[in-house]
């Protein structure tokens, strides 16, 4: 019993012998922090799609940034603001239906990325890994932008924490009590955009959205108060990528694909115990 | 209480408001005075949420020009003076992950203004909102687990957390059932006459708004004012009613 104890435990630390995997357990540990805290306010305000659309575009930004070989991560931030704040923009225009402002993005964005693989004619495996995410791709830079820009997210949550609260659950008294809700409203975009770029090279770029959305969505199946709420989704959300990443690594599976499966196992047993 | 009627707060002056090319609203005149409880009513349709809604900016109108407290209404910055309890119970999301305490929180949000949080003597005046409206006891409950008379009060008393001196209530009874609406009706007439604050009521049940208010406001397109609401009898209001009944069929068919 004893050696099959030892035997575990020296097995479980051999992740932190690679430098690669232990970068990829702190990112993800800070996407694990930040993916729920903007994913709360888009989930309350039926706007969940964003998170999808904003990591299509991310991958038009990395297309960009193979080609130009910058750091893609760098590009598909650039590409991920721009775009939300033209959204946005499309949205209170009235000019087009908010869900067709989405499409267009993502679809039409898709399509860049595409066209832009086909002229350099295929890139290498590092495409695979950053649509579906891996503890590989994580470089040192990479993790210095992740963990910086990780933090500026989390101060603008703290600081604008009661209008973005008062505006998910009713914009119009917000508006009418003073609270600058358009302002508000861009910079809760641009955080998706920052958060969505940022959680690439660990979760992908198709599976973003799954960890802004099934945490939050977790939480409320305990109905408490909007606090309680995100911590109960923090911790869902910590226990997915860490568990996530952990298993991925041992069991040499998809790391964005075992973290998704992991949360939305989480997610079964919560709406079990609803259920009782 | 008496009603002082030489003290304007809100000075509606010649407003028209057209959507779309068509116009809700025409050469709209309307002063609301301190201490006042007005009700506005009229037809679904005849532009009473409009009006409203421009007096609160959140639409803006295009003839014509409004003052609150006697500024220009874009130049106007202390929109704490302004509560609102907009038509809610029924379009709000009951799985919305908040506490009572947490929405009549919201009321104190404007009034703090950015980068600060609650402190105690925001607290003790949410906690004293709570009880004018007498819900303290529901504080720590979800806003969705309660009844929709339950959650208009607490409507009601988030509007009186940004301690404001005029209210405007959007169909506040809408999803509310009629024993909580008798309540309601009374808890309206004790902030208007005991805190002497100024009520704007919108409404499109007129016989129960007549009995309340003290003066009335009907809105079909057109504004016509009375500050006695006993004024409309009820050959007026079959009048009025009546004759939008047939333009509505008319347009219908």
């Amino acid at each position: 019993m004893e050696t099959i104890n030892l035997f575990i435990t020296t097995n479980m630390l051999d992740l932190f012998q690679y430098g690669f995997a232990i970068r990829g357990l702190e990112a993800g540990i800070i996407i694990g922090l930040i993916a729920p805290l903007i994913g709360i306010f888009l989930v309350l305000r039926r706007y969940s799609l964003i998170a999808d659309t904003l990591a299509h575009v991310s991958l038009a930004g990395i297309s960009i940034g193979f080609l130009l070989e910058i750091n893609p991560i760098l590009t598909a931030m650039v590409s991920t603001i721009l775009s939300s704040v033209v959204i946005e923009r499309l949205r209170i225009s009235k000019k087009i239906y908010g869900e067709s402002a989405l499409a267009i993005f993502l679809s039409g964005s898709l399509a860049l990325a595409v066209v832009l693989i086909s002229l350099a004619h295929g890139f290498n495996v590092g495409l695979l890994n950053y649509l579906f995410g891996s503890i590989v791709t994580v470089s040192q830079t990479d993790l210095y932008i992740i963990g910086a820009l990780g933090v500026v997210v989390m101060m603008v949550i703290f600081i604008f924490y009661k209008e973005l609260v008062f505006i998910t659950f009713d914009e119009e008294s917000a508006q009418v009590n003073g609270i600058p809700t358009r302002f508000i409203n861009t910079c809760l975009i641009v955080l998706a955009a920052l958060t969505v770029s940022l959680s690439i090279p660990i979760v992908g770029v198709l599976l973003i959205s799954a960890l802004m959305v099934i945490p939050v969505v977790t939480a409320l199946q305990f109905r408490r108060s909007f606090i309680r709420t995100i911590m109960i989704a923090e911790l869902v959300s910590l226990f997915s990528v860490v568990v996530g990443i952990f298993s991925s690594f041992y069991l040499d599976l998809s790391t964005g694909g075992t973290i998704v499966l992991v949360s939305l196992f989480v997610f079964g047993v919560s709406l079990a115990i609803r259920r009782r | 209480m008496p009603v002082d009627h030489t003290n304007n707060i809100i000075e509606v002056e010649g407003v028209s408001f057209a959507y779309n090319e068509n116009l809700v609203l025409e050469n709209v005149y309307l002063n609301i005075h301190k201490g006042d409880y007005l009700g506005i009513i009229g037809p679904n349709g005849g532009g009473k949420t409009t009006l409203i809604k421009i007096m609160l900016r959140l639409l803006s109108s295009s003839k014509g020009t409004i003052k609150m407290f006697g500024q220009d209404i874009h130049d106007f910055k202390e929109w704490s003076r302004i509560g609102y309890v907009p038509q809610k119970v029924i379009n709000f999301d009951v799985n919305f992950p908040a506490t009572v305490f947490e929405v009549v929180a919201m009321g104190r949000y404007g009034k703090l203004g950015l980068f600060k949080s609650l402190t105690k003597e925001d607290k003790r005046i949410i906690n004293e909102a709570l009880r004018q409206v007498e819900m303290y006891g529901f504080r720590d409950r979800i806003i969705g687990d309660l009844s929709g008379g339950q959650q208009q009060r607490i409507f009601i008393a988030r509007a009186l957390a940004g301690q404001p001196e005029v209210i405007f209530l959007d169909e506040p009874m809408a999803g509310v059932d009629v024993m909580a609406q008798d309540q309601f009706y009374q808890l309206l007439k004790r902030l208007n006459r005991e805190l002497e604050l100024t009520l704007v009521f919108v409404s499109h049940d007129i016989e129960a708004v007549v009995n309340e208010v003290t003066e009335i406001a009907f809105v079909n397109r057109s504004l016509s004012y009375d500050n006695n609401p006993k004024n409309f009898s009820k050959g007026d209001l079959e009048k009025l009613y009546g004759d939008n009944k047939f333009i509505h069929h008319h347009k219908h068919a």
